[in-house]
């Protein structure tokens, strides 16, 4: 029977070189909705953003996590991407020598190949370029270009969103996508999130700050410090978190003061 | 134990039984160097690792082997060597076969092109140009430690020429194939001349084939001459089998207001080294070197490169990539030196290597040399594995790690194709080279002959 579900987390515990970072996690995304992921550097969000889509750099000692009712971890990051999982990466990485037409071409062909479609006409691949590039409002010479290589900061990740909008995920992890943005840059790319968000797209949105939710609102907030959420809310939550900080979440939470690194510029 | 003295032994008698062929059949301006050149040979002998120069490659396993004597191809050979056709879709190019280092029409081997632009034999050549061949023959070449330098002066009594006269233009590129094809075990001596006088401009494409399953070495020298404001390119694909080894000694003369370029794509060969003179000898000049190789299984190759720059405000750049798998095994050893009087130079240097297996190794050996004061210069090596974040990257858009490794050697590779001037054959080594990577490559693909 399938899950009502489409990701599952219980009780996650995972570690980098035998240094735990997340300690115990749990959280349920049903389809169509958002959740914001929030909480001060160090608080384990950007390792979660890895467990999710395979990073090996990254050991699960303990829990589980399901998509769609089947065990995730057991998956490799290609498989995780063709089932639908996709993360815009807080720091994208520049290939030199790879064209962004080559790499795209390839990515979804692979993706229809898994789903038992026909790789795409060079024309109808074309076309759908065509049609996301304006979605994201790309300029068309970066995609004639190397993969992000001599991308200024908001092109990269526009370059991110324009990738997510080809290759249409289930389920889309931005991993503090607005860092670095421009007010402007900002709002095309949560004008890009949004277009693509339905029914059945699920969207995590992991961030420092409340700027990104005023253009992307969540359905539900959370809190994480030292690799737990401790605290879910709506998004009155996020609103809350930008006037008060963190502090109040963390006497809240009864955590130890030393147990976590507070951002106390926010 | 050195296997030296026997193999120069070897070869001298080899000289000296050959020396009435020689004698009676080239042109008496390659038999006026010859017993000089000879002795050149035997002073210095066959390089070694304690040559600088050959410091990481040993040559004994193509050298210390008994070639059988082969001085000029009998009419039968060429007839074979005519049935291969390599052509290039959508790559507009004059197209000319070589065997064993020998023109096919011999006597007749040279032809005026479209815009004055002659090409066909070096003996053919020494007829019809005497004072022109003679002004430039064995001018250009230096370096008196090589002893297979002066080896192929010796022995060599064809090859290509090449020559385009003041303010001529050939807009396509000129194909050589160089075709070893023999039912015996041969060592090949081929003798090149390029003249490209001012304000003239050529392109050359020139690959390397093996079309029988014997063992081939092959021992080539190409003396260029780029004169005032004149263009020249030359472009190499190296796609031998592995049981021949092929090594090259490339000299390139720049006059003032000159640009060359070279590149060398090296995709099969047990034993490849090309040795690169870039020699800036007038102002306001530029040249380049590039070079690419994917090893695997035996191979090793080498690239030697020195650019000297004599006069002043000159650009050069050297840019050098290999991808070694299996027991492969790479050098590279390249030389900047800027003379006194070559003041405002610019000259760049970068060799970057991927090794794909523990049992690969690359050796690199980057050395500036500078006698000026005002000038840019630069150098840098890099020896490393592919780049996890970019592999992970592409794996998390969807794409197998099979082929994301790929895509990453590709477009390592891909930087080097790039700098290849015409679009249509760079569009086609990318092709050959990806096929390389995949494996696929035995032959390239508009060849009508089966190789291996």
């Amino acid at each position: 029977m399938k899950s009502e579900f489409l990701l599952q987390i219980k009780d996650l515990k995972a570690s980098i070189d035998n240094k735990s970072i997340i300690k115990g996690l749990s959280l349920e995304v049903k389809p169509g909705e958002i959740h914001a992921i929030m909480g001060p550097n160090g608080s384990g969000k950007s390792t979660l953003a890895n467990v999710l889509t395979g990073r090996d750099l990254v050991t699960v000692t303990d829990g589980s996590v399901t998509f769609e009712g089947r065990n995730l971890l057991d998956m490799s990051p290609e498989e995780r991407a063709r089932e639908g999982i996709f993360l815009s990466f807080q720091y994208p990485i520049e290939i030199p020598g790879v064209s962004m037409v080559n790499f795209m071409k390839t990515a979804i062909n692979e993706q229809r190949k898994h789903r038992g479609l026909e790789p795409l006409s060079a024309s109808e691949f074309l076309s759908q370029m065509r049609e996301k590039k304006e979605l994201v409002e790309i300029d068309s010479a970066l995609t004639n270009r190397s993969v992000n290589e001599g991308f200024s900061g908001g092109e990269k990740k526009k370059n991110e969103i324009f990738q997510m909008a080809m290759l249409e995920p289930r389920l889309a992890l931005l991993d503090e996508t607005d860092s670095g943005l421009d007010i402007d840059a900002l709002r095309i790319v949560a004008n890009g999130v949004n277009k693509i968000r339905s029914a059945d797209t699920s969207v995590i949105v992991i961030t420092h700050y409340q700027r990104l939710l005023d253009y992307i609102i969540p359905d539900f907030v959370h809190v994480m410090f030292d690799g737990r959420i401790v605290k879910s809310a709506g998004p009155e939550l996020a609103l809350e978190l930008e006037k008060r900080g963190y502090d109040w979440i963390r006497k809240e939470a009864d955590i130890a003061e030393e147990s976590w690194i507070t951002d106390r510029k926010l | 134990m050195d296997y030296r003295p026997e193999v120069i032994s070897k070869l001298s008698a080899m000289f000296n039984a050959g020396h009435g062929t020689f004698l009676k059949d080239s042109p008496e301006l390659f038999n006026r160097h010859r017993e000089k050149a000879f002795n050149d040979f035997l002073r210095l002998g066959i390089p070694d690792r304690k040559n600088e120069a050959y410091k990481y490659t040993n040559l004994e396993k193509f050298l210390n082997y008994q070639y059988q004597d082969y001085f000029f191809p009998l009419p039968s050979d060429f007839r074979e060597a005519e049935r291969f056709h390599c052509e290039v879709e959508d790559l507009n190019v004059w197209n000319m076969v070589l065997l064993n280092g020998f023109f096919p029409h011999g006597e007749d081997g040279l032809v005026m092109l479209p815009g004055g632009i002659w090409v066909g034999s070096m003996k053919a050549a020494v007829r019809q140009f005497p004072s022109l061949v003679e002004k430039h023959y064995n001018r250009y070449v230096e370096d008196g430690t090589d002893g297979l330098i002066p080896l192929n002066t010796a022995l060599a009594s064809d090859g290509l020429f090449l020559y385009a006269p003041k303010n001529t233009v050939y807009t396509k590129p000129i194909q050589i194939v160089n075709l070893l094809h023999s039912d015996k075990d041969i060592f090949v001596q081929d003798r090149n001349l390029i003249i490209v006088e001012e304000g003239a401009q050529l392109s050359l494409l020139s690959c390397d084939h093996s079309i029988s399953p014997r063992r081939f070495l092959t021992n080539t020298i190409t003396e260029v001459y780029v004169g005032r404001n004149a263009r020249f390119d030359i472009i190499r694909v190296q796609n031998q089998h592995d049981n021949s080894g092929k090594i090259t000694h490339t000299f390139i003369h720049q006059e003032r207001d000159s640009y060359a370029s070279s590149n060398n794509i090296s995709l099969h060969g047990g034993l490849v080294r090309n040795a690169t003179w870039h020699y800036l000898g007038g102002e306001n000049s530029e040249t380049h070197s590039y070079g690419l190789f994917l090893a695997d299984k035996d191979q090793h190759i080498a690239n030697f490169v020195k650019v000297d720059h004599v006069a002043p405000n000159c650009n050069s750049t050297q840019l050098f990539k290999g991808v070694l798998d299996d027991n492969s095994s790479g050098a590279f050893n390249g030389r900047i030196m800027v003379h006194k009087d070559a003041q405002k130079t610019n000259a760049y240097q970068s060799n970057n290597n991927i090794i794909l297996s523990d049992t690969a190794r690359m050796d690199t050996k980057p050395q500036l040399e500078i006698y000026a004061d005002d000038v840019k210069c630069s150098h840098g090596a890099t020896v490393g594995q592919l780049d996890e974040n970019a592999l992970f990257y592409l794996r998390s858009r969807g794409i197998d790690v099979h082929e994301a490794r790929l895509m990453l050697m590709f477009g390592f590779a891909h930087e080097v194709i790039k700098k290849i001037s015409i679009e249509a054959l760079r569009d086609r080594i990318d092709d050959l080279v990806q096929k390389r990577l995949r494996g696929e490559l035995s032959r390239c693909a508009s060849c009508a002959v089966q190789c291996n």
